[in-house]
């Protein structure tokens, strides 16, 4: 047993920081919460390309740095405390291009993460759809064979980074007689082929980061399909275990935690800071004592992964537990900052550049993406816990 | 980073879950709470033959040369047996103490009786205030020539009535009213002026109230430093809250996979109640605060078997445990139904321990303050 990160671990966290303290200090981008999901910028993800700080676990022959998923967890750790601009590359880095080297061929190791690995591929997952929430087997969107394409047809929902993608990751049907989870297939393409119509869907915040994704008779070639025709469900499973494993299950809004302790030990009430206040102190320390359980729970995971495990029931685990944390973080933000936590960052007055009331109502979706807790928790007592279906 | 056991902690603890469900069946655990000395003389002698009394001390001293990793493996199980005796008091509070601060000639004269199980050690440390801070402190120590002499009263001092010697915290400098002045005693048990009345608690273990009435002490039984006692008292609090972790570790733990058992049997409606996604949600949020308690107390147990400074670790460990256990239990029970709230259901056994726990060497309020000051509020 051994709790320590290596000296160059220690080292790599460092860079990390001092990199984007540098980035903060020229003023190219201000930390934000969810940046990870809403903060796309081209730009932070091409320099973070040329540090090699996309698909730092990916094996070296395919231009990856063969690194551990603690290096992995310690990069991302640090770029969710600065509140980074990641989005354009977080998904493909997290999962699209492990799904590659998993089960893609020569070719598209070859052909296709190299676009990811140089911040060129913005990926939009095109998972959901109106029909086929939880209940992602039940997708209805099309993929024909027609000679050397697919033809597809459908409508995804709730993609996440549709706005913005260049590159989609798709689940569809490639045959509707099978059993529904025996019929699906994985692709991997480009959105500038004709045919794929985005529209954003605002979320509560007014922000926008996932969409409606309309397919309409888009010709793909067949060298897009990911992995085994029809066992594209049993592939994308994999995939979720990795999708729910990482630290933005915990720190998708840690700038707002930080500016939370500056906030009320600069602030005085009834001649002292509110820090010291005998109610909200205690509450201070609570979040601190959950959100140090949570990132036990997410560096047990990668210390599952560096195992040679995909993390399954750790990330179901890990995934319910820190979207808890992440939504009573913005809650008693709010009640500690009182009247003032109903303010929108827009408005006069606002305190810590309105994070409270944007963590709140942006938190309400944690626990849905990915695996709504419920389903998560349902995952956690079958694999886990073995209790029975019926 | 490494979270498993090493292969020898593997067996320590397969060897260690073995002897105690095999010795100490609830069968025996009740007749052993229900009996005046509250352990059993004839199983703490075995226990001893394993070595199990001496496994954090160094060899030297007739102990296991193990870490306080390895203790903790230990007492984990421990916890998930409900084991009732002083081992916790003589090993935890009594010999990591000797060995902590002690001198030489104490070490030598006290730890082989320890290792061998000869010999029983508790510590007295909170009084009628009932308070971890240097300031519940009253009980006075008063030079006298050689010697000091004890007067005070001290409250919830486990397994005192069959201890052989009593470390006593006791407050050597009366003008002296906050850390400083505050010196440990080893006490023989045999001197004249102790009383000891043993207090009925939840968790039927035996916690004292002991009063010290003129009770002489040589001078030489001043361990560690006179008047500067407080911040090994400190460590010992310490070193007690993690070890009451990795006893809540195996508490809970046991009542999770208890209830699991029990959910996968237990027929309504034509099936098993765990196929009830209600039921399956409580025990994913039971699991999951399991495995929240486990990894922070473990990285504790490590931190202070690698001697690094863990105050913050320990006090988020000690927050989170007292409070998971409630949570944990108060769903064992639900799962259970009403035969769980009987007394012949196990499961009371592991109620009553976790809220004893709960509240033994600081609870979530007291470490809660511990975190705000480790985060600069």
């Amino acid at each position: 047993m051994d709790f320590t990160l290596t000296k160059e671990q220690e080292q790599f966290r460092q860079g990390v920081r001092d990199f984007l303290e540098g980035e903060i200090r020229q003023g190219l981008w201000e930390p934000s919460c969810d940046a990870w999901i809403m903060g796309h910028d081209p730009e932070f993800t091409k320099r973070v390309a040329q540090r090699g700080w996309i698909g730092l676990t990916w094996p070296k022959e395919y231009g990856g740095q063969g690194r551990s998923f603690v290096d992995r967890l310690i990069l991302t750790e640090e770029m969710l405390r600065y509140g980074a601009p990641a989005a354009c590359h977080w998904f493909a880095d997290r999962q699209i291009g492990g799904a590659i080297v998993h089960y893609g061929t020569d070719e598209q190791k070859r052909e296709l993460l190299p676009k990811i690995l140089n911040g060129e591929a913005y990926v939009g997952l095109g998972m959901s759809e109106p029909d086929a929430g939880s209940d992602l087997a039940s997708l209805k969107t099309r993929a024909v064979e027609d000679g050397d394409y697919y033809v597809i047809d459908g409508q995804k929902t709730w993609t996440s980074g549709g706005s913005h993608m260049n590159w989609i990751y798709l689940l569809a049907r490639t045959d509707p007689d099978a059993p529904k989870h025996r019929g699906i297939s994985e692709f991997f393409f480009e959105t500038s082929l004709p045919g794929i119509t985005v529209t954003p869907i605002v979320d509560i915040t007014g922000g926008v980061h996932f969409n409606e994704v309309f397919f309409e008779s888009v010709r793909i070639p067949k060298k897009c399909l990911i992995g085994e025709k029809n066992r594209g469900f049993y592939q994308v499973l994999n995939q979720l275990d990795y999708e729910r494993s990482g630290m933005e299950r915990l720190m998708g809004n840690y700038p707002l935690f930080e500016a939370l302790i500056q906030y009320t030990k600069e602030t005085r009430r009834n001649g002292k800071p509110l820090c010291e206040d005998p109610v909200i102190r205690p509450k201070l320390a609570q979040l601190k004592i959950e959100f140090e359980i949570g990132r036990l729970h997410m560096y047990r995971i990668a210390v599952v992964m560096d195992d040679g495990r995909a993390p399954n029931w750790e990330s179901a685990m890990s995934k319910a537990y820190g979207t808890t944390f992440e939504q009573r973080l913005a809650s008693t933000a709010i009640e500690i900052l009182g009247l003032y936590g109903q303010l929108s960052p827009q408005s006069k007055r606002v305190p810590i550049r309105g994070m409270a009331y944007h963590s709140y109502l942006s938190s309400k979706g944690y626990s849905l993406q990915a695996g709504t807790s419920e389903i998560l928790k349902n995952i956690l007592a079958s694999r886990k816990l073995e209790l029975p279906s019926q | 980073m490494n979270l498993a056991f090493t292969e020898e902690q593997e067996m320590l603890k397969n060897m260690a879950r073995n002897f105690l469900s095999d010795k100490f069946p609830k069968t025996v655990v009740k007749e052993i709470e229900e009996s005046e000395p509250g352990y059993s003389p004839e199983l703490w002698k075995e226990m001893a033959g394993l070595g199990w009394m001496g496994v954090p001390l160094p060899e030297k001293y007739g102990g296991g040369d193990m870490s306080f990793l390895d203790l903790a493996v230990l007492l984990e199980e421990m916890g998930r047996a409900c084991l009732p005796g002083p081992y916790f008091s003589t090993e935890v509070l009594g010999g990591l103490t000797i060995l902590d601060i002690g001198s030489e000639e104490q070490k030598q004269e006290y730890l082989p009786k320890l290792a061998s199980g000869e010999a029983i050690f508790t510590l007295a440390l909170t009084e009628p205030s009932a308070r971890y801070d240097a300031a519940g402190i009253q009980t006075k120590a008063t030079a006298d020539k050689d010697a000091y002499i004890l007067n005070g009263t001290k409250l919830f001092v486990p397994d005192a009535h069959i201890a052989d010697y009593i470390l006593v915290v006791a407050r050597s400098d009366e003008k002296s009213k906050g850390e400083g002045g505050i010196t440990i005693f080893i006490v023989d048990t045999k001197s004249s002026g102790i009383s000891c009345t043993v207090l009925k608690t939840i968790a039927n273990d035996k916690l004292c109230e002991v009063i010290f009435d003129r009770v002489k002490v040589p001078k030489e039984n001043i361990v560690g430093q006179l008047n500067q006692g407080w911040s090994a008292v400190q460590r010992i609090i310490q070193r007690a809250a993690v070890a009451k972790c990795c006893e809540m570790v195996g508490c809970i733990q046991q009542a999770l996979d208890m209830t699991v058992s029990y959910a996968k049997e237990r027929k309504q409606y034509d099936r098993p109640i765990g196929s009830f996604q209600v039921i399956q949600h409580y025990c994913a949020d039971m699991a999951t605060d399991v495995d929240g308690t486990r990894l922070s107390t473990y990285q504790a147990a490590w931190m202070l078997s690698e001697g690094l400074p863990c105050t913050k670790e320990v006090a988020i460990a000690k927050a989170w445990a007292g409070e998971a256990c409630q949570r944990v239990m108060a769903l064992a029970h639900q799962i259970h139904g009403a035969i769980g709230v009987t007394i012949d259901h196990d499961l009371q056994y592991y109620t009553r321990r976790a809220k004893a726990a709960e509240v033994s060497f600081g609870d979530a309020s007291f470490y809660r303050e511990i975190v705000a000051q480790e985060m600069g509020l």
